[in-house]
């Protein structure tokens, strides 16, 4: 894969659910390495945005191309990282069987996992801090611990997109650290990261690039460079409070009707 | 009579140790199938596909053909029917699944109401009827049972995957719609062929039953299929005996076990949490 090539590109996609539109008109290149946050209010479409990539929904109109190729051609070559709600928790399945599933895709059908995907499972572990809970059923952890198992299901799958949806919403600042030093490392070897958040903070310290997404994009590109008041008012509307210091606070609870907007399947 | 009589005797009897094969069979048929029903949450959908499967028994039985054939035509088309309609209309599942599986048993007890004659053989697949089970039906039984191990043998992790995160599994470019329609392929004919044995009101309790009470008690999707299986092969044996010795129906007498085994584990998780609660507050 040559680097001038963009990892991921939209072209005017439109697309949401029955009639209504989570996402419009929107236009999109993400390089190779890059390390972006998709941020802005709830319905705001983010997760529909990192669907449409991940092949899960269909635009309605527009264009997805990943890794040079429509949607789905390069499937193996891409880690989605669902919500933590969208999986059943009390599934009977341990975190190792679940890291294992990242080896599944690229197995094939008769494949069955050898000594390389048990060492790339063991690894994968062993990077997010787990190597030691490989038996324990996925109920038994914390959330921290939760999205640390997923990380490490993308991580065995060896990449080169890495799609997560709210990563890092509601976990401790330690996990938070160990996630995003992760995932600056994989951007750091190439690996293009796309991850949406509601934390515009760690959106904007601890990712390269922001896309401020409100239905359309009002914004792309290094952080310190395009979070002004101005934008964050067009992405967050109303729900944004100006103080009188010359601050702004922000008014989006993040677990406020969260599923119902965006936890859609 | 003593007790071994009561475990011998019965085995004189050709009907009654087929009938024993079958329940067996049928026990670990539904386990299998029964844990992915469980785990995806699609109980209901095992309702819908056994009322579904009637119109086309009714129609088989008259004109002549095999029953088992009409039965998973019907079955088949309304579970897959399920599944398209879901995908295109925008509506809940169940909303689908209720409509269809309404929709479906009106049209067979339509049918069946206007057949004058006497349809003795037809109120057996409403209720089973497990002792006059034929040769030819426990083949069935046995290539079902084979033919369920060999696609877990040979999609396991897939299923697995898709069964539990379909999003990563489908972002990923495993093909989880057609993983969906295998499954709900299997559970139609897994559900047709038990039918001649516990009856269409009563299949769903052998499909959902053990699988949910394995649920309980063990942390491993293995293990569940295999708990699911012991319980479900145990509740068909006992069962079968209790209903002969009692002389009550086959299929009531296993769905009735199997309900108990579920109460009793029930019970048995639920007092476990409360001492561990009790422990951990003691510690504190």
């Amino acid at each position: 894969m040559s680097d001038h090539l963009n990892a991921i590109e939209l072209v005017d996609v439109t697309a949401g659910y029955g009639d209504r539109a989570a996402i419009s008109s929107v236009s999109l290149n993400l390089v190779p390495g890059s390390l972006t946050a998709i941020f802005g209010p709830n319905g705001g479409g983010k997760s529909t945005l990192l669907k449409c990539i991940a092949g899960l929904m269909q635009p309605w109109s527009g264009s997805v191309q990943v890794l040079g190729a429509a949607v789905g051609v390069n499937a193996k070559r891409v880690a989605y990282v669902p919500q933590a709600e969208q999986v059943d928790w009390s599934f009977p399945v341990s975190v190792g069987e679940v890291v294992m599933m990242g080896r599944t895709p690229a197995l094939g059908p008769l494949g069955r996992p050898g000594a390389a995907d048990h060492a790339a499972v063991a690894d994968a572990l062993a990077r997010v801090d787990m190597a030691d809970l490989a038996r324990r059923q996925i109920g038994e952890l914390s959330g921290g611990q939760r999205r640390r198992v997923f990380l490490a299901r993308a991580i065995a799958a060896d990449p080169e997109i890495y799609l997560l949806d709210e990563p890092v919403t509601g976990v401790d600042p330690t996990t938070q650290e160990k996630i995003m030093n992760i995932l600056d490392a994989e951007a750091a070897r190439g690996r293009t990261v796309v991850a949406t958040t509601h934390d515009l903070a760690c959106a904007a310290q601890r990712f390269h690039d922001v896309v401020a997404l409100a239905g359309r994009v009002v914004a792309h590109g290094p952080a310190q460079l395009v979070l002004d008041q101005s934008v964050l008012e067009k992405t967050y509307g109303g729900h944004l409070v100006p103080l009188a210091g010359g601050g702004v606070v922000l008014l989006d609870d993040p677990h406020h009707s969260h599923g119902a907007h965006e936890g859609h399947e | 009579m003593n007790p071994l009589d009561l475990l011998l005797t019965p085995l004189g009897y050709d009907f009654f140790v087929r009938a024993l094969i079958a329940s067996a069979l049928v026990g670990v048929a539904c386990a299998i199938v029964g844990s992915f029903v469980v785990l995806k949450g699609m109980s209901f959908i095992g309702d819908a596909v056994s009322h579904a499967a009637f119109p086309g028994i009714v129609i088989a039985y008259l004109i002549g053909a095999p029953i088992i054939l009409g039965g998973a035509i019907a079955a088949i088309g309304t579970a897959l029917g399920i599944g398209a309609i879901t995908r295109r209309s925008g509506l809940r599942s169940d909303a689908i699944i209720g409509v269809l599986f309404a929709g479906m048993f009106a049209l067979g007890v339509a049918i069946f109401s206007s057949i004058p004659n006497y349809v003795g053989d037809l109120f057996h697949f409403l209720f089973g009827d497990v002792l006059g089970i034929s040769v030819g039906d426990l083949l069935a039984l046995t290539l079902l049972v084979f033919g369920l191990l060999l696609v877990l043998r040979l999609l396991w992790k897939e299923l697995l995957f898709s069964t539990f995160d379909p999003l990563g599994a489908g972002a990923a470019g495993l093909p989880v719609r057609r993983l969906d329609d295998l499954l709900l392929i299997l559970i139609a004919v897994t559900i047709v062929i038990s039918l001649q044995a516990v009856g269409i009101v009563l299949v769903v309790a052998m499909i959902t039953t053990p699988a949910a009470t394995a649920q309980l008690l063990v942390k491993r999707f293995t293990a569940m299929i295999q708990v699911a299986a012991l319980i479900g092969v145990s509740a068909a044996v006992i069962g079968l005996y209790v209903s002969y010795s009692l002389d009550i129906a086959s299929g009531a007498a296993i769905v009735l076990l199997e309900t108990l085994i579920f109460l009793l584990v029930l019970a048995f998780t639920l007092i476990r949490s409360r001492i561990y609660a009790a422990r951990g507050a003691a510690k504190i």
